[in-house]
């Protein structure tokens, strides 16, 4: 970020030009920088320094009594150790694994499904595809909260409903074994407004001539999904899913507000965990080592989305 | 129109009949599926107006809806809800006053590293929230911002001005560079020409940024979770966390100050569509 301010700014797009006005765009070069400069000083600031001390901070004692005596020791990898040692550690990767891929499966495949359905044009179609977008706008908290009171142990409308066919009532969210379910059962509902929308407008993108040409060969229904849909959708597919996995990945809201990470850490993840290291115990350091570790596993998806980014823009 | 089925002439030619049950039946069953998903914004708002509070004993349908709830929940959350709106409204306005001048420059000047600071705009919506929280307590703490709304709408900003600049970039790549230059020629400077011109003609963007802006304020819970450490400052996402921290006592209330934390929302889905299909920059250019 911090390459924006310094790095000069040419305008000499145009044909060589007699010094006086090259003296004029001068003054404008600077007045364009000065339209990106605010927005860029305070992304380095917002961002770059965040991103920035959040590493010195996984290298420091960096606790509760920083703040009192203004002293944090430099420590090395001792923090990433202490926090890859613990036991937690391996628990809330498998639960981060489990909840990213069952979150994306899910939402992926009835997000396709949903979008397929759209793109059949029939009356209300546009309105109610538009109403769907409402769990994904709404505040993570309220949706936490509302299915809270949905997954009720012993009032809940869900267990209300299953008692109806005699299931006895379960306990969703304060079981340790079904509590993760839970959890990435309320996060696909969340997601599948996201998956739908992006599925659809790249459905929207592929010329119906192709269908027609392909009707010619016999391609339709499934033939027509499998050699025609699915080829002309896949560099949406790839940023949908990418996009959907380093989302995902640093989903913090929706597990908090359900279970905190509870019953018994059967929901904690890689940012649970590095909340409740920085803001519960107050061991900076410990939580920052914990989101680093979350950036690194961001990046790797994020670097793969880049690349086919890239493809995409070649071909 | 057609398109995984694309329907043979012969299908086309049948009676209308068909065709009309077949679309009443895809209606009929798109109802069904927004009914399942919705389901839960139902059980919110009638969860919210039984008279009760407590949600053993809520009926399917309130059949005798009281408001009691509702005055509960203002009367306890009301001064968080203006907290929020304040933060919503301020992140709103910082960011956009950022935003917008620094897309119309990544969109029309050309800077030799537009693509550097696009990669950083997409790279920065990777970073978690978490990490963000993690230095700004640190350095809120020296600074005095803790507990404070200005703290809040910086923090705020963090993810809405990245978010922002993609969406009315996008946009401001579309206006021709042909009026900006005409505008020129007459004698305006930049930045009367990007006031006069690309603000007026991107106002659809530009309302689309800002209301996806408010809406991420509004719902920030992270930020008012760990940048809070007294009850001063208190955005209603927060006051619902403290009320599913105790034991829940009273569904009720909670319900209705989740309804009304989910009212921006809907009415966004509501309003905003049209900001979104009007986005044409037809008939600047004559």
């Amino acid at each position: 970020m911090s390459s924006l301010t310094h790095a000069p700014a040419r305008a000499g797009q145009a044909s060589p030009a007699p010094p006086r006005r090259r003296r004029k765009l001068r003054g404008d070069d600077i007045a364009k920088i000065l339209f990106v400069l605010p927005a860029g000083i305070a992304m380095a600031l917002l961002f770059g320094y965040p991103v920035v001390k959040n590493l010195t901070m996984s290298l420091q004692d960096y606790s509760l009594q920083t703040f009192f005596t203004g002293e944090a020791p430099w420590v090395g990898l001792a923090n990433y150790v202490d926090v890859v040692t613990d036991p937690i550690f391996g628990q809330a990767m498998l639960n981060t694994g489990l909840f990213t891929a069952g979150s994306i499966l899910f939402q992926f495949v009835i997000g396709l499904a949903l979008a397929l359905f759209f793109k059949q044009h029939f009356p209300l179609s546009a309105t109610l595809r538009g109403l769907l977008l409402l769990p994904w706008l709404l505040p993570l908290i309220v949706s936490s909260a509302t299915w809270r009171a949905i997954l009720e142990q012993d009032s809940g409308i869900l267990n209300r409903f299953l008692g109806v066919f005699g299931v006895e009532p379960i306990g969703w969210l304060v079981s340790p074994s079904i509590a993760l379910i839970a959890v990435i059962g309320v996060n696909i509902w969340i997601g599948i407004p996201f998956n739908t929308t992006l599925l659809y407008s790249g459905l929207q993108a592929i010329p119906d001539e192709l269908y027609e040409a392909g009707s010619l060969d016999g391609a339709t229904h499934w033939k027509a999904f499998r050699y025609i849909t699915w080829p002309s959708l896949r560099p949406v597919v790839s940023v949908v899913l990418i996009l959907g996995v380093v989302y995902t990945l640093k989903v913090l809201d929706i597990i908090l507000g359900l279970t905190g990470g509870g019953p018994a850490n059967a929901t904690q993840t890689l940012a649970t965990q590095s909340y409740q290291r920085s803001f519960v115990d107050f061991e900076f350091g410990h939580g920052a080592a914990l989101s680093n570790i979350l950036i690194v596993i961001s990046m790797a998806f994020a670097v793969v989305y880049l690349r086919r980014g890239r493809h995409a823009a070649d071909e | 129109m057609t398109t995984t089925t694309s329907a043979p002439a012969e299908l086309n030619r049948r009676t209308g009949d068909d065709i009309d049950l077949r679309k009443v039946l895809l209606t009929a069953a798109g109802v069904l599926i927004l009914a399942v998903m919705l389901f839960p914004v139902y059980w919110m708002v009638n969860a919210s107006l039984q008279p009760s509070g407590n949600t053993l004993n809520a009926d399917l349908i309130p059949l005798q809806p009281s408001f009691d709830n509702y005055v509960r929940a203002i009367s306890e959350q009301g001064a968080n809800l203006v907290t929020s709106l304040i933060i919503a409204l301020g992140t709103v306005v910082f960011s956009l006053a950022l935003a917008a001048p620094a897309s119309f420059a990544l969109a029309q000047f050309r800077f030799r590293w537009v693509g550097v600071a696009l990669l950083a705009i997409l790279v920065s919506q990777m970073i978690p929230g978490i990490v963000i929280a993690n230095a700004l307590y640190s350095a809120y703490e020296g600074m005095g911002l803790l507990n404070s709304i200005p703290g809040l709408i910086l923090a705020n900003s963090t993810s809405a001005i990245p978010f922002a600049i993609l969406i009315m970039r996008s946009f401001m790549l579309g206006v021709p560079s042909a009026i900006i230059e005409a505008a020129r020629v007459d004698g305006a400077g930049l930045v009367r020409s990007f006031l006069w011109i690309v603000v007026p003609v991107s106002r659809n963007a530009i309302i689309t940024a800002g209301l996806f802006t408010f809406l991420f304020a509004w719902s920030d819970f992270l930020f008012a979770l760990t940048l809070t450490t007294t009850d001063e400052i208190r955005p209603v996402t927060l006051g619902i966390y403290q009320y599913l921290g105790t034991q829940v006592q009273n569904w009720g209330a909670v319900m209705a100050t989740a309804v009304l934390s989910a009212t921006p929302a809907i009415v966004l889905l509501v309003a905003a569509q049209k900001y979104i299909a009007a986005g044409a920059t037809g008939g600047a250019v004559k």
